[in-house]
């Protein structure tokens, strides 16, 4: 004979919410909120690259035989600048070395390097030097990687809203797998409401175990999301520069997560059910 | 202590009601037999006494409390002071016999050690105290019977609740069950007995009160 259920468990929840579906069927929710955060992560890398780098520089060209010096120091004091340079022959050389060759014997036009505090004040930098320094030439590369940055920031949204996805199909698990364990233990539950247990009492039990298995599913969910997200971090790193940090923080936050899903889901669908007692 | 005024209970709307004009009182520390063909409502009248439903119309006070018109939050805490033996026992299968019987402590909020020490002096006096490790699966109908009473009793109620508790009993069971249950009442607890048996109420002469299609024929 079956060793007696221990006292903190009066419901017989061992037994009735047990198995491996409910576990894996989260751990399967939290590989792939794991990814989603993962996803949104490495897209916010790329945006913020984006935006703060290549996106946020222009390049001038001046008329012939304008002194870039003084121009840049105009171009600085335009809002939205955060540095303008004068680019001397050296550096123009050195730039168009890959494509040219030696380029220290050309006529090479005065340039100068602007980098903007954010990419969307590109437009009205350019505006801005078009009027200071008439007959200049902006050079707007920042236009499609905004475009690209664009890209990434509504890869991210796309992210979140999986990751939003994924917690209501979670949610809509748990409140099942309460459901079965309430029709499992019906007479069980029916007894102890009518012994006095409160609803709070009988529905704390059933939370307690459904959080419990949550956040067993969600630990090996998470666990398994690891060398996916490591592989992911490895391909992006061409991408990101330094590669993906892993969002470590949010990737265990997922655990409790779960755990508090669970916890709330189950209670609020005993105490649904218990308001059909007297 | 149970005062019932007018009291219906219908189950479905358009159905002829369980109970239907039900008037009486029971004082404290009362010992009533409540007896009745099949049908003739007295598990209605117990799953109203025990709070198991409320009634359709009129007034029910038990322990003080008006039933009728309590919140819904307020009747655990009473029914924690209702002892209910069950026809069919309704004890726990997964749990032991030690834990059924601590469970209504259990539901109170009792200190593990004290609740352990209750239990166990409960089921010695129904004369259970060698099987209190067992399931219940394990116990003849007899011995369920008698863990049903210990659970029932080992809160020490204020309204002890009995339907049928003999049925699964022979002779001297079923007498030595009556006995815990007068002593029960000797200590103070008001106890309502449902019974089919007219030897039992011919040997332990109580009050009783007789229903007839959900109707009280007499009480006295």
């Amino acid at each position: 004979m079956a060793k007696p259920a221990r006292v903190r468990d009066p419901l017989g929840l061992r037994r009735a919410v047990s198995g491996w579906l409910l576990p894996a069927l989260v751990a399967a929710m939290a590989l792939l909120a794991a990814i989603a955060l993962g996803g949104a992560e490495a897209a916010e890398a790329l945006a913020r690259r984006w935006e703060g780098g290549a996106a946020a520089a222009m390049l001038v060209q001046l008329q012939p035989g304008l002194d870039p010096v003084p121009a840049a120091e105009q171009v600085a004091t335009l809002p939205g600048v955060a540095e303008a340079i004068a680019m001397d022959r050296e550096r123009l050389s050195a730039l168009l070395h890959p494509w040219l060759g030696d380029a220290s014997g050309l006529p090479l036009p005065p340039m100068i390097e602007v980098r903007l505090t954010h990419v969307r004040e590109a437009d009205i930098v350019a505006q801005g030097i078009a009027e200071m320094l008439p007959g200049a030439q902006v050079e707007q590369h920042g236009v499609w990687v905004a475009r690209l940055s664009a890209l990434a920031r509504s890869l991210q949204a796309m992210a979140w809203m999986t990751l939003a996805l994924v917690g209501g199909l979670a949610t809509a698990i748990l409140a099942v797998a309460t459901r079965a364990g309430i029709a499992a233990r019906r007479d069980t539950i029916t007894i102890l409401h009518e012994l006095g247990a409160t609803d709070g009492t009988i529905a704390r039990h059933f939370a307690k175990r459904v959080a419990w298995l949550a956040a067993c599913g969600a630990s090996i969910g998470v666990a398994e999301a690891l060398p996916l997200l490591f592989a992911l971090g490895r391909m992006a790193s061409p991408l990101l520069g330094d590669g993906l940090e892993m969002p470590w923080l949010a990737l265990l936050a997922l655990i409790p997560a779960a755990a508090l899903i669970a916890w709330f889901t189950a209670l609020s669908a005993v105490r649904m059910w218990l308001k059909r007692l007297p | 202590m149970v005062r019932l005024e007018d009291i219906t209970l219908s189950y479905r709307r358009g159905e002829n009601p369980a109970l239907a004009g039900l008037s009486f009182a029971l004082e404290a520390g009362s010992f009533t037999w409540l007896m009745g063909a099949s049908g003739a409502g007295k598990s209605s009248l117990l799953k109203l006494l025990q709070l198991s439903v409320r009634p359709t119309a009129g007034r029910l006070t038990v322990l003080g409390t008006a039933v009728h018109t309590a919140r819904r939050r307020a009747l655990p805490g009473l029914r924690r002071r209702i002892g209910i033996v069950f026809q069919d026992f309704r004890l726990l299968p997964h749990l032991s016999v030690l834990e059924n019987v601590a469970l209504p402590l259990r539901i109170a909020g009792r200190r593990e050690v004290q609740l352990r020490a209750d239990a166990e002096e409960m089921l010695r006096w129904v004369g259970l105290g060698h099987r209190m490790e067992d399931r219940p699966e394990a116990l003849s109908g007899g011995e369920q019977q008698r863990v049903a009473l210990a659970r029932a009793v080992v809160a020490r109620p204020a309204l002890l609740l009995a339907d049928e508790p003999t049925s699964h009993l022979d002779e001297p069971q079923a007498r030595r069950v009556v006995s815990l249950l007068q002593e029960m009442q000797r200590l103070g607890t008001t106890v309502v007995v449902a019974t089919h048996s007219p030897n039992l109420i011919q040997d332990f002469p109580a009050p009783i009160l007789q229903l007839h299609q959900g109707r009280l024929l007499s009480h006295g």
